[in-house]
């Protein structure tokens, strides 16, 4: 079992904390002088998404994640899972639906992604920042309405809700900020 | 970091603040017949504190050790000569990495012959009095007991592993992962998360008589109260840490006790044991006077001084440009 040290940690070191696998996002060394060390350590438990805090004594060692990246390509959903392809190797996942989160409601093929594997399992997915997505569901776009605010809501290609301005038709195509679910402009 | 990053960390003025810091202390202890002197950075030992741990180097193929602070070879000049002494070196600690942490940093030292620990207080009050000049400078003086009672309502020299738990608990800040039942560790965490914060945060404090059991290398006696205290005191100015002082260990009988015990422990906890001083015993079996000394690391007072909140701005290069 791989271990790191405290005087080892770093942001982006990923360890094991209570079951979960984690990224350091933040690890300060608190000391008194003369004194026992402690680093405090900012994490985002990688399967939740949440964040958390932890301290730790210096000279602790804590359990290394076994965690992988991998470029992808989206290819297809058949319900239940997502399959992803590496592009040069060929080969290819199955990412079910806790592992896809929100990264689902914004493919439908081809988008190169990034797969992070735990253990070489399928663990979350990471979209591009933006797509491009065709309305499919919209109440009639109201003419000459650019300039002022008001939304409504649109269903995108991919099943994805989003709020978007009035003078949005069906079939337009949008770019979406897939980080916070919002409309940017028309694409 | 881009290796181009050439610039330094510190400004024009920044330079210009600790040049005069240096020259003032140069001044105040010129003007006290205190004599600047100056000590090997590079020795065959090492400090034996289980807590810090010296960067190590090579010379003609054997071990070197570069100072943590300049306190063994000051003690030396002090058996030979008995003379009041200062000296301002770079000092070096590993793993001594984040916001108030460099690995290198700059260490005024000095001792006073003939001084009790409250007369050094007294003269580390007023060389801050010099140098503070933003306003005059606020200093409280409190036992280690009464800043732990005055926080979180316990007497530190009886108090349990269990109870320091508790206490953590009931003040809703986190047990770090590895505290167990060492008393002494429980209490430097509860020291940082909660008796530091509740000190006057624009003031200086000096805490004095901190338990036996972290006496370093200072005297241990008895207080009023019974308590086994070292005769040690720590500056702070809100929860940043000034200055450690101590009424100097002459016993070389004890001194020997204390790296072996230091030693027992850094084995215990799978660290490297220190390589042992063998010219600081033989200068304390020769005799050391009584004296009291301090060491004040400048880069700490820079930031009180500039309202720093991070050790990099008051670095003219910091670890990561250097």
């Amino acid at each position: 079992m791989a271990t790191y040290s405290t005087n080892e940690f770093k942001n982006g070191l990923k360890i094991m904390l209570d079951g979960y696998p984690c990224t350091i996002t933040e690890n300060i060394l608190v000391k008194p002088g003369k004194g026992q060390a402690f680093n405090r350590v900012k994490m985002r438990n990688l399967k939740t998404g949440r964040t958390l805090e932890k301290t730790f004594k210096t000279t602790e060692s804590v359990e290394a994640a076994d965690i992988e990246e991998r470029n992808v390509d989206f290819l297809y959903s058949d319900g239940e899972h997502w399959h992803l392809m590496e592009p040069e190797t060929f080969e290819q996942y199955a990412a079910d639906a806790v592992a896809m989160g929100d990264a689902a409601k914004w493919l439908k093929g081809q988008e190169a992604c990034v797969l992070m594997l735990w253990n070489g399992q399928p663990l979350s997915v990471s979209t591009p920042n933006f797509v491009e997505l065709a309305v499919t569901e919209t109440d009639p776009g109201l003419k000459g309405d650019t300039a002022q605010g008001g939304s409504k809501l649109a269903i995108l290609e991919t099943g994805a809700e989003i709020k978007v301005p009035l003078f949005i038709e069906i079939g337009d195509v949008l770019k979406v900020d897939t980080r916070t679910g919002e409309y940017v402009s028309r694409a | 970091m881009s290796v181009t990053d050439w610039r330094p960390d510190a400004t024009l003025d920044m330079l210009r603040l600790r040049a005069r810091v240096l020259q003032t202390t140069r001044s105040f202890f010129l003007a006290r017949g205190v004599l600047e002197v100056e000590t090997p950075i590079l020795s065959h030992a090492c400090a034996s504190d289980r807590h810090i741990e010296s960067l190590q180097s090579r010379v003609a193929g054997a071990a070197a050790f570069l100072n943590t602070s300049p306190e063994f070879t000051m003690k030396r000049l002090l058996a030979a000569y008995a003379e009041p002494m200062f000296q301002i070196c770079k000092v070096f600690r590993e793993d001594e990495l984040g916001p108030w942490h460099n690995p290198e940093f700059s260490m005024l030292e000095w001792y006073r012959p003939g001084l009790d620990l409250g007369a050094l207080m007294d003269e580390v009050q007023q060389l801050i009095t010099v140098l503070d000049t933003r306003h005059a400078p606020e200093f409280t003086r409190l036992t280690y007991r009464d800043a732990f009672e005055r926080a979180v309502g316990f007497n530190p020299h009886q108090v349990t592993a269990a109870e320091c738990r508790a206490c953590a608990q009931a003040h809703a800040i986190d047990c770090p992962v590895g505290l167990n039942d060492d008393v002494d560790e429980w209490l430097d965490w509860l020291l940082t998360q909660l008796v530091l914060p509740a000190l006057p945060k624009h003031s200086y404090t000096f805490i004095y008589e901190y338990p036996a059991t972290q006496c370093a290398l200072a005297k241990i006696s008895r207080n009023p109260a019974g308590d086994a205290v070292a005769q040690r005191f720590e500056l702070v100015y809100g929860e940043l840490e000034l200055a450690n002082g101590y009424d100097e260990l002459q016993d070389a009988a004890e001194q020997v006790a204390r790296f072996q015990a230091d030693n027992a422990a850094r084995l215990a906890l799978g660290q490297a044991p220190a390589v042992i001083d063998q010219h600081l015993l033989a200068a304390l079996a020769h005799g050391l006077p009584e004296t009291c000394g301090v060491a004040l690391g400048l880069d700490r007072l820079l930031m009180v001084l500039c309202g720093a909140q991070c050790i990099e701005e008051v670095l003219t290069f910091s670890w990561q440009k250097a």
